[in-house]
């Protein structure tokens, strides 16, 4: 049995709104749609027009800069829809289902026999590679590289977030392929970390060295994993996937067909039944959540998705929506009020009180934007040897040196998203990381 | 209070682009949000946000201030009448502390506040709730005789050098508040030391009758060194011989000194709510009055005068050093950044501050010199726990290549 890494700083924000464990069926779908801005760092160029057939499986676009990467169609159909906003830039392809599923059949290989080339070709042709994401960057992986070890988080910490040993339980076969086909890719280890105190499918699975994790949000995140088991250095590269998406591509290796259907957690307060629903990737979120009044739909956890429009799509990678109400009111002398229904983790309120009162937050901003002031309290929320307060300053300063000596590497937007969250001085924090990764990409590269 | 928000919006264009009184929007936008949280929604990153803003962690810090200002002004009251021989009750102390602090307080925050709105008009951006803490703190470290146009002065001088011109709260580099004492101190020394300007009426020779010493102890105890006079230290009678005020009346504060800075009870009372809600480093205000019992014996080691002698945990009871410690070293932005670094800058400010006050007795004052210095040597301390950092970092990958 593997030892335990405890963690100790993070927060684990109390949602009201969690999912109910059982699994409902979202209703049948008009249009699926597929965006190119799922994909960070992407410049799409279409494969198809409006009126081709396309099978799911079916390729719909590739990225300019990385021609063999390409994204493929979730359903059967025929495109109905290809929308562009400001200066041309690719929205979305939207496709019109069949009646009846027909797939792209792809000759996979014997995992156990096949090559790595034999491996990432079919996950190439079939859109599943897109999945495999690389650290240091959080970016589509590159077909080239071959990483120094692959990660796979088996829970996720995130406000509200889908249990995966109850969206997986029925997968354990897919998930065993899946494994062994990452197993292909690497040449060193496939590590999965578990939550510690949890037990499910996932400890089922073999091939893969386990690591148990305990502790607040973002134990689950996995560049916080990757940090205590082995962490990323100057010019090594890791692969990580998406414990849900090592199921989908454990499943094409089983059946030889692209099927993206997951099972997500529906929740928030917003939601009238909050539970998982099976969908597949690119359904309308109106097949499975109305948005009633003035609500926000997050394609994602409330640190980290995107915003959705009522009549807009599952996510490429989303096994979570949540659904909160906007805050676009103004509140008398809020500041200086006990605010007994609002979260905060300073003590000049009082929700640290009651640590397992759920709360129904919305999306205000709850004060204005103001320089970095208070200090010493960003350490507190992540977890690994970096000092989150002299990133930032050095991105903002764009100081490449600097940047790759106070861990760069190491992080993605998600790993910082909790300071965000508490930031009394309300900095985009997210995108100050991005900016900086960009960053680097481009000077480096 | 739909009211007020239906009236907030009707004379909200007026103040918009385009609007006649467009030169006044950042004022009007700081009323704004001073009476609502704006209906600002997250647009980027986390949709969720903290209920905790500036804005709390500013008034939290004034809320701690309180203690130290209301004592202040019973004690203007308590010296004033002291001095004069005349018996007063609590209430009338206070009564004339409050109209001698008051007009200082008010200066303080007019001319301040004044030159904020002004430079976050030019600059474009919202008005920082920073100076609220700074209003109040440059009048708690201010004697109560100090004439008003020299508040002012120091107010203008503190927050334009000290703060607006390197891009306002958060970027500045000292503490605004000890900027503006050391600029009186330097510029207008008679007016902030000797034994007169520390109550109300003295300088002017009103009455005063034989026997009071309007000197802080901190100056008696000097003059006692420089006279080579003896003090037996565990001798109460003795004590207040030399320097008129026993032990328990610095602890508690009925002695002469800067407005806010005498009683260890009420600053010790900001202290706790400081400490409580997380506002203030628990890490600098600990290491500070480590720092200065850490020299202290030290000195008790060495020996050979008076103030040498003096047991180490009354440095702390005396002059600014409490206060300092409390609200001025745990000010985040011009402290240390990193937890180590907030040890050590603490642990120097009170070691720094204790070896003025000793070694130099003609310099009463060491907490203002100490913590200006260590503001100034901070981002140091931090540069190389953070290189430390780095090191930790490079070292991991000559670990991994060896492997």
């Amino acid at each position: 049995m593997s030892k335990i890494i405890k963690l100790k700083r993070g927060l684990d924000i109390n949602l009201v709104g969690k999912a109910e464990e059982k699994i409902a069926q979202a209703a049948a779908a008009g249009s699926y749609a597929v965006s190119p801005l799922d994909f960070g760092g992407v410049v799409p160029k279409l494969l198809v027009k409006v009126g081709d057939v396309v099978k799911a499986g079916s390729p719909l676009f590739f990225d300019k800069n990385h021609a063999e990467v390409i994204f493929t169609s979730p359903v059967s159909g025929k495109v109905s829809a290809i929308n562009r906003g400001e200066k041309r830039k690719l929205l979305n392809i939207v496709v019109e289902p069949d009646s009846e599923q027909s797939y792209e059949e792809f000759d996979v290989p014997a995992v156990a026999r096949a090559t790595k080339q034999e491996v990432t070709s079919v996950l190439l042709a079939a859109g599943l590679w897109p999945m495999i994401i690389q650290r240091p960057y959080g970016i589509i992986a590159s077909a080239a590289d071959t990483p120094k070890a692959i990660f796979i988080s088996g829970f996720d910490s995130a406000p509200l977030a889908p249990d995966m040993n109850f969206a997986l339980a029925d997968r354990q076969s897919d998930l065993q392929k899946g494994v062994e086909v990452l197993g292909k890719l690497t040449s060193g280890k496939v590590h999965l970390s578990l939550e510690a105190g949890r037990s499910g499918v996932l400890d089922k699975l073999t091939g893969v060295e386990v690591h148990r994790f305990q502790g607040p949000h973002p134990a689950g995140n996995v560049g916080v994993q990757i940090h205590h088991i082995d962490p990323v250095n100057k010019g090594e590269v890791v692969w990580t996937v998406n414990v849900a998406d090592v199921a989908i591509i454990g499943r094409l290796f089983n059946t030889g067909k692209v099927d993206m259907t997951r099972v997500i957690a529906v929740c928030g307060s917003e939601v009238k039944n909050p539970c998982y629903y099976r969908v597949v990737a690119g359904a309308p979120v109106g097949t499975f959540c109305k948005a009633e009044g003035d609500v926000r739909i997050i394609n994602g956890n409330v640190l980290t998705g995107t915003k959705t429009a009522a009549d807009g799509y599952l996510g490429y990678y989303t096994n979570q929506v949540t659904v909160i109400p906007e805050g676009d009111k103004f509140e008398f002398l809020g500041w200086a009020m006990p605010r007994f229904n609002k979260f905060s983790v300073s003590h000049s309120y009082f929700s640290w009180l009651c640590p397992k009162k759920a709360y129904n937050l919305d999306t205000n901003l709850n004060g204005g934007k103001r320089a970095f002031i208070v200090t010493g309290l960003f350490e507190k929320y992540v977890p690994m040897d970096i000092y989150p307060m002299y990133l930032l300053k050095a991105i903002l300063a764009g100081d490449i040196d600097k940047m790759e000596n106070l861990g760069i590497y190491e992080v993605i937007e998600e790993d910082l998203a909790l300071c965000e969250f508490v930031d009394p001085s309300k900095t985009d924090i997210q995108e100050i990381v991005r900016n900086g990764i960009n960053l680097m990409i481009k000077e480096l590269n | 209070m739909k009211a007020l928000r239906k009236y907030v919006d009707k004379i909200k264009p007026a103040f918009e682009e385009g609007g006649k009184l467009h030169a006044l929007h950042s004022t009007f936008d700081a009323f704004e949000t001073f009476l609502f949280v704006p209906d600002t929604v997250t647009r980027k990153g986390a949709h969720v946000r903290d209920c905790n803003d500036i804005k709390r962690v500013m008034i939290v810090v004034v809320l701690a201030l309180l203690p130290a200002l209301l004592f202040g002004m019973y004690n203007v009251g308590l010296q004033h009448f002291r001095s004069l021989g005349e018996a007063a009750g609590v209430m009338q102390c206070f009564w004339f502390g409050f109209l001698r602090v008051l007009p200082i307080v008010v200066v303080s925050y007019v001319v301040g506040l004044g030159i904020e709105f002004a430079a976050a008009q030019l600059r474009g951006h919202e008005v920082n709730e920073g100076f609220l803490v700074t209003g109040m703190l440059i009048p708690l470290v201010m004697p109560v005789d100090i004439p008003l146009w020299m508040v002012a002065l120091a107010t203008a001088f503190a927050v334009i050098i000290g703060k607006e011109v390197l891009g306002g709260t958060g970027m500045n580099i000292f503490n605004p508040a000890l900027l503006a004492r050391a600029f009186i101190f330097f510029s207008y020394t008679p007016c902030i030391s000797g034994e007169t300007v520390w109550t109300a009426g003295l300088g002017k020779g009103e009455g005063v009758i034989d026997g009071f010493s309007g000197a802080t102890p901190l100056t008696s105890l000097g003059e006692a060194v420089t006279s080579s006079a003896d003090i037996v230290w565990n001798n109460a009678a003795s004590i207040k011989a030399a320097v008129s005020s026993a032990p328990m009346d610095w602890f508690l504060g009925t002695i002469p000194g800067s407005i806010g800075e005498t009683s260890v009870v009420a600053i010790l009372i900001g202290a706790v709510i400081l400490l409580f809600t997380g506002v203030a480093s628990w890490r600098t205000m600990f290491s500070v009055f480590a720092g200065g019992l850490l020299m202290g014996g030290i000195f008790n080691l060495v020996g050979g005068n008076a103030y040498l002698d003096m047991p180490a945990y009354y440095h702390l009871l005396l002059g600014g050093f409490a206060f300092g410690a409390v609200f001025m070293a745990t000010d985040p932005v011009t402290s240390a950044q990193t937890n180590t670094g907030k040890v050590v800058v603490g642990l120097l400010i009170g070691m720094i501050a204790v070896l003025i006050r000793v070694v130099n007795p003609g310099y009463p004052e060491g907490m203002m010199l100490a913590i200006l210095f260590m503001n100034a040597l901070a981002p140091l301390v931090d540069h190389y726990v953070v290189a430390a950092n780095i090191r930790r970092r490079n070292k991991r990958v000559v670990v991994a290549k060896s492997k």
